[in-house]
C-alpha cells in the first residue's frame, strides 16, 4: 500500500506579505506510522499541514502522497487519501445535522446513496456517535464534537489521518477517550500538537519544527527525553517524564513543584 | 430582540421544539410551508372592518401547537415581545378614525377601534402560525423544502450556514459583551468606538473562520455544490393535510361563520 | 422597521414577494457567474456575524439611547451586491421565522426594503461613486454616511408606501412620512458612522479582506442591472398602486401582475387565491350581512378612491355587526373547545399506547 506514504522534500513557503513560514522541510512518513509534529507557536506546523492536503501549493520543493505528487489535477485524489481533522470542530461541522455532516464527503465523492449511508453509519459507529446522528452540531459537547469531526473524515476512508491539536479544549476524560480511539486506528497518523503527554502515548516518532525547519526527527522516546532540544524549541518534556514526577510518580505536590522548578530554570 | 443571551436561548428553544416527533412534525415540510402561506394570505385578506371574521382561523395554529406539543405560553410570550411596530402603527387607527361605526348599547365604537381590533386579530393569527410552523418543522427541513420548491440554492444553502453559525458567533459575541460589561463602569466603554473595534475584531475572526470552513469543505470534496437532504416522498396524509386545511380556510373566508354563530345565538336569546 | 403581515394587504404582499423572488433569482445567477465558491461559507458566516452584531448594543453619544447595526451596506461592501442581498434576505428570513420580526408574507416587503435598497441602490450608486474617487478615512466616512442615510430613507419610504397602499392602517401618507423619515435619518447617520469605522478598522488591519471581497465583482460592471432595477421598481410600484383597487377590482390586479411579471408569479397563492376568492364571494353573496365587510359596489371603485375619505366608511349596520362580534367571541371559545378536545383525545391515545 504505497498510498500511505507521505513525502515532503525541500518544501518552502512564505506568505504574501513576505513572512517566511517554511524553509526547506524534509521528511518521509511510511505506512502505519504515528508521527507527532511539534513546535512552538509560529513554528510552521499549520502551514505544513495546509500543504499536506493541497490547500497551499509549494512555492519550492514538493509534497507526495503515495506515488502522487500534489498538483491541481491530483487534488481530488489526494484529499480523499488524506483526511484532515481541524483544530476547531465548529469549522468542520457546518451542516445542520451530524448525519449530513458525516455524509458530506462521501456524497461529494459521488457514491451511490446506499454506499453513502453505509459509510456514514460505519464512521459514526467507529467513533461511538451513532446516537448523535440526528442532533445539530451546536448541541454537542466538546468531546462529542471532536468525535464527530473525526467521523466526518473517516467516512471518506482515508489512508492518512492528519490532525491539528486533537486534544485541545477537551476535559480529561474526553481526552482519554479520544486517545484510546486514535490508538485503535491503523491509519498513518500525523498529529500536530502541544500535548506532549499524548505524544508519549500515541506516537512512535516525533518531528520538531522550529522557524520553519525540521530541527529533530526521530524516535519519540529519544526526543521526548532530550530536555535541551525541547527547551530550545519552546517545548517541554511530557509531564510524566519530568524528573520530580518520575522519581515520585504518586506525589501531586512534587509534580507541582516540578512545574515551578521548570519556570525558575527557564528564567535562569 | 432582547438581550443577546435570551435571543439565543429563544432560537435554541424553538429548535428543540422542532426536533420532537408528532403527527404534525412528520408532515412533509413543503406542504406545511404552502399551507401556512395560504393561511396567512387568507387571514390578511379579511376586510379591515371585520375583526371577528378571521377569528375561527385560529384553529389552525392551535391545532399545530396542540398536536405538535408546543407550549401555548411560549408562543403567547413571543407574541407580546414582537408586537411594538404593529402596535404603534395600529394605535393610530382609533386616533385618526373616530367615525362611529357600531353601537353596543350606550357605547358607540369608532371605525378606528374596529380596524385596530382587526389588525391585532390578524397579527395574532399570522405570527402564531409562523411560530407554530417553525416549531413543528425546524429550519433545515424548511430549507430543503424551499430548495425543492425551486428557491435558488445560493439562498437556501446560506440560510443553513447562517443558522448554523449564529450559535457559534452568537456565543463569541456574548462572551465579548460580557467582557465589555465587566470592564465598563457607569456606562463608559459602551460607546461607539469600543463597539466598532469589538465588531471589527469579531469580523476579522469571522473572515478567518469562513476561510477555515471553506478549507474543511474542500478537504471533503466540495466542488461548489452542496447536496443536502434525502428526498422525502409526499404521502397521502401530507396531501390530506394540505387539502383539508386549505378547504377549511377557503370555507371560513367564503362564509361568515362568526356572523352565523352570533345571529343564531341572538335568536336563541 | 420590519413590516408585519397584519399591516399589509395580500396584493401588496404578493407584489413585493414577486419583486423579491425576481431579485433572489437574479442574485443567485450573478453569484454563480462569479464562480467564487469561497463566498458560500463566507456569506453565511457574515450573515451570522451581522445577526450577532445586531444584538450587541452601543450607546449613541449625546442621547443615551442605544443603537445597533442594520448591516446591509456593510455586507454590500464586504461581499458585493448579489451576495449581500442574499445574505440580508436570509437574515430577515431567520428573524421572521424565529423572532416574529415581520411575517412570512411581509418577508417580500422586508427583504426589498432592507436588502434591495442598501445593496443594489445605496452601495453601487452612492458608496462606490464617492469612495472610489479618492482615498482617506474622511472620504469613506462621507461615502458610508451618504449611502446608509439614503438606503435607510428609501427603506423607510418603502415601509410607508407599502403600509399606505395596503390601506390597513389609517395613517395618511404625509403624517406617516413625517414620522418615519426623521427617525430613519437618525438611524442612517448612526449606521453610516458605524459602517465607516468598521471599514476603517478593516482597511487598517487587514486590507486584503476588502480587496478579496470586492475583487471579481468590481472588475465587471453590472450591465443588465439598470434594466432589472427599472423592471422591479415598475413592478413594485404598479403592484402597490393597483392594490388601491385590490378589494374592489381583483381581476384587474391579476391581469396587471400577469402582464408585468409573467405567468409564474400568478401561481403564488396570495394574489391568485385572493382574487379568486373575492370573485366567488361576489357570486355567492347571499349572506344578509355581507355588505358589512364589502361595502363598495364594483363600478364605483375608481371614482371612490378619488373622492377620498368621506366615502371610505362602511355603511352602518349595527345589528349585524354586533352579532358579528359576538360570533367572533364565540368562535374563539369554540376553537378553544376543539383544541381542548384534540388534547384530551391525544392524551387518551398516548395513554393507551403506553398502557
Amino acid at each position: 500500500m504505497s498510498h500511505h506514504i507521505v513525502e515532503v522534500k525541500e518544501l518552502k513557503f512564505s506568505y504574501p506579505d513576505g513572512t517566511p513560514a517554511l524553509n526547506g522541510v524534509n521528511f518521509r512518513i511510511t505506512h502505519g506510522e504515528s508521527v507527532a509534529l511539534v513546535g512552538a507557536n509560529g513554528a510552521g506546523k499549520s502551514t505544513l499541514l495546509l500543504h499536506l492536503n493541497g490547500y497551499l501549493t509549494p512555492q519550492a520543493g514538493s509534497v507526495r502522497i503515495g506515488d502522487i505528487p500534489i498538483t491541481k489535477s491530483t487534488l481530488k485524489q489526494v484529499r480523499q487519501t488524506v483526511g484532515m481533522v481541524f483544530q476547531d470542530p465548529d469549522d468542520q461541522l457546518f451542516m445542520p445535522r451530524v448525519y449530513d455532516d458525516v455524509a458530506f464527503g462521501p456524497t461529494n465523492l459521488g457514491l451511490p446513496p446506499d454506499e453513502v449511508k453505509q459509510r456514514t453509519m460505519n464512521a459514526l459507529a467507529l467513533v461511538g456517535a451513532v446516537h448523535l446522528k440526528d442532533r445539530p452540531p451546536y448541541k454537542l459537547s466538546g468531546g462529542e464534537k471532536r468525535a464527530v469531526s473525526i467521523a466526518t473524515v473517516l467516512s471518506m476512508s482515508p489512508a492518512i489521518l492528519v490532525m491539528d491539536e486533537p486534544t485541545s479544549n477537551l476535559d480529561p476524560k474526553a481526552r482519554r477517550q479520544l486517545m484510546s480511539l486514535l490508538a485503535e486506528f491503523d491509519h498513518t497518523k500525523i498529529i500536530a500538537t502541544h500535548d506532549m503527554d499524548m505524544v508519549l502515548d500515541l506516537c512512535s516518532r516525533v518531528i520538531i519544527l522550529r522557524g520553519g525547519e525540521v530541527v529533530a526527527d526521530g524516535a519519540a522516546k529519544d526526543i521526548l527525553n532530550n530536555r535541551e532540544l525541547l527547551d530550545s524549541s519552546g517545548l517541554e518534556k511530557p509531564f510524566r517524564l519530568q524528573e520530580a514526577v518520575w522519581k515520585n510518580p504518586s506525589g501531586f505536590r512534587d509534580a507541582r513543584y516540578a512545574g515551578i522548578k521548570g519556570i525558575e530554570e527557564l528564567r535562569n | 430582540m432582547g438581550s443577546i443571551d435570551s435571543s439565543f436561548f429563544d432560537i435554541g428553544r424553538l429548535d428543540a421544539l422542532s426536533s420532537k416527533d408528532s403527527p404534525v412534525h412528520r408532515i412533509d415540510p413543503r406542504l406545511k410551508v404552502l399551507t401556512t402561506l395560504y393561511f396567512i394570505a387568507i387571514a390578511i385578506s379579511f376586510d379591515k372592518y371585520d375583526p371577528a371574521g378571521p377569528v375561527p382561523l385560529l384553529v389552525y395554529p392551535m391545532t399545530l401547537m396542540i398536536i405538535g406539543e408546543i407550549p401555548f405560553s411560549y408562543i403567547a410570550k413571543k407574541l407580546l415581545i414582537a408586537s411594538p411596530f404593529v402596535l404603534s402603527v395600529a394605535l393610530f387607527n382609533p386616533i385618526l378614525d373616530r367615525c362611529p361605526m357600531l353601537n353596543l348599547g350606550p357605547i358607540s365604537v369608532s371605525g378606528g377601534l374596529v380596524s385596530f381590533a382587526s389588525i391585532m386579530t390578524k397579527y395574532v393569527l399570522t405570527v402564531s402560525a409562523v411560530l407554530a410552523l417553525i416549531a413543528c418543522t425546524g429550519l433545515d427541513s424548511i430549507c430543503s423544502a424551499l430548495a425543492r420548491m425551486g428557491v435558488p440554492k445560493a439562498f437556501t444553502i446560506q440560510l443553513l450556514f447562517l443558522y448554523r453559525y449564529i450559535f457559534v458567533l452568537g456565543e463569541e459575541a456574548a462572551r465579548m459583551t460580557r467582557a465589555r460589561a465587566l470592564r465598563s463602569f457607569g456606562g463608559k466603554g459602551l460607546g461607539m468606538s469600543v463597539y466598532s473595534s469589538m465588531i471589527g475584531h469579531l469580523l476579522l475572526r469571522t473572515v478567518d473562520r469562513a476561510q477555515r470552513i471553506h478549507l474543511a469543505m474542500l478537504c471533503r470534496g466540495f466542488d461548489g455544490e452542496i447536496r443536502h437532504g434525502e428526498p422525502s416522498k409526499i404521502r397521502l396524509s401530507d396531501l390530506l393535510f394540505l387539502a383539508g386545511w386549505c378547504a377549511l380556510f377557503t370555507l371560513l373566508r367564503l362564509y361568515d361563520f362568526p356572523a352565523w354563530l352570533g345571529k343564531g345565538l341572538g335568536r336563541l336569546l | 422597521m420590519h413590516m408585519a403581515d397584519a399591516l399589509i394587504s395580500p396584493a401588496v404582499g404578493g407584489a413585493m414577494w414577486a419583486a423579491t423572488a425576481g431579485l433572489t433569482v437574479y442574485s443567485a445567477r450573478k453569484l454563480k457567474e462569479e464562480m467564487d465558491e469561497r463566498k458560500i461559507p463566507l456569506m453565511g458566516v457574515m450573515g451570522a456575524l451581522i445577526f450577532a452584531a445586531q444584538m450587541i448594543n452601543f450607546t449613541i453619544p449625546g442621547t443615551g439611547s442605544s443603537g445597533h447595526l442594520g448591516g446591509g451596506l456593510l455586507l454590500a461592501i464586504l461581499l458585493g451586491p448579489p451576495a449581500a442581498f442574499l445574505t440580508m434576505a436570509s437574515i430577515l428570513t431567520i428573524q421572521a421565522l424565529f423572532f416574529a420580526d415581520g411575517g412570512l408574507l411581509a418577508l417580500g416587503c422586508n427583504i426589498f426594503n432592507m436588502g434591495f435598497f442598501p445593496c443594489f441602490i445605496a452601495f453601487p450608486f452612492i458608496y462606490k461613486k464617492i469612495a472610489s474617487s479618492g482615498e482617506g478615512a474622511k472620504r469613506i466616512l462621507a461615502a458610508a454616511l451618504a449611502a446608509s442615510i439614503i438606503g435607510l430613507q428609501l427603506g423607510a419610504f418603502g415601509v410607508v408606501i407599502e403600509t399606505v397602499f395596503s390601506k390597513i392602517s389609517e395613517l395618511p401618507l404625509g403624517t406617516f412620512l413625517l414620522v418615519m423619515q426623521p427617525i430613519h435619518l437618525a438611524i442612517g447617520i448612526v449606521e453610516g458612522v458605524v459602517t465607516a469605522s468598521l471599514i476603517g478598522f478593516i482597511s487598517s488591519t487587514r486590507p486584503e479582506v476588502l480587496e478579496a471581497a470586492a475583487g471579481p465583482a468590481r472588475g465587471k460592471p453590472f450591465s443588465i442591472k439598470p434594466v432589472l432595477i427599472a423592471l422591479i421598481l415598475v413592478a413594485a410600484f404598479t403592484g402597490g398602486v393597483l392594490s388601491w383597487f385590490a378589494s374592489s377590482n381583483p381581476e384587474g390586479l391579476e391581469w396587471s401582475i400577469a402582464r408585468i411579471c409573467g405567468n409564474k408569479e400568478l401561481k403564488s397563492p396570495e394574489s391568485g387565491v385572493h382574487a379568486l376568492l373575492s370573485r366567488i364571494q361576489e357570486k355567492m353573496a347571499f349572506l344578509p350581512d355581507y355588505d358589512f365587510r364589502k361595502e363598495k359596489p364594483e363600478g364605483l371603485a375608481k371614482s371612490e378612491s378619488a373622492q377620498g375619505k368621506e366615502n371610505a366608511w362602511p355603511s352602518m349596520r349595527t345589528g349585524t355587526s354586533v352579532s358579528g362580534l359576538l360570533g367572533g367571541a364565540m368562535s374563539l371559545v369554540l376553537a378553544g373547545l376543539i383544541g381542548f378536545g384534540i388534547k384530551i383525545f391525544q392524551g387518551r391515545k398516548s395513554g393507551r399506547r403506553d398502557g
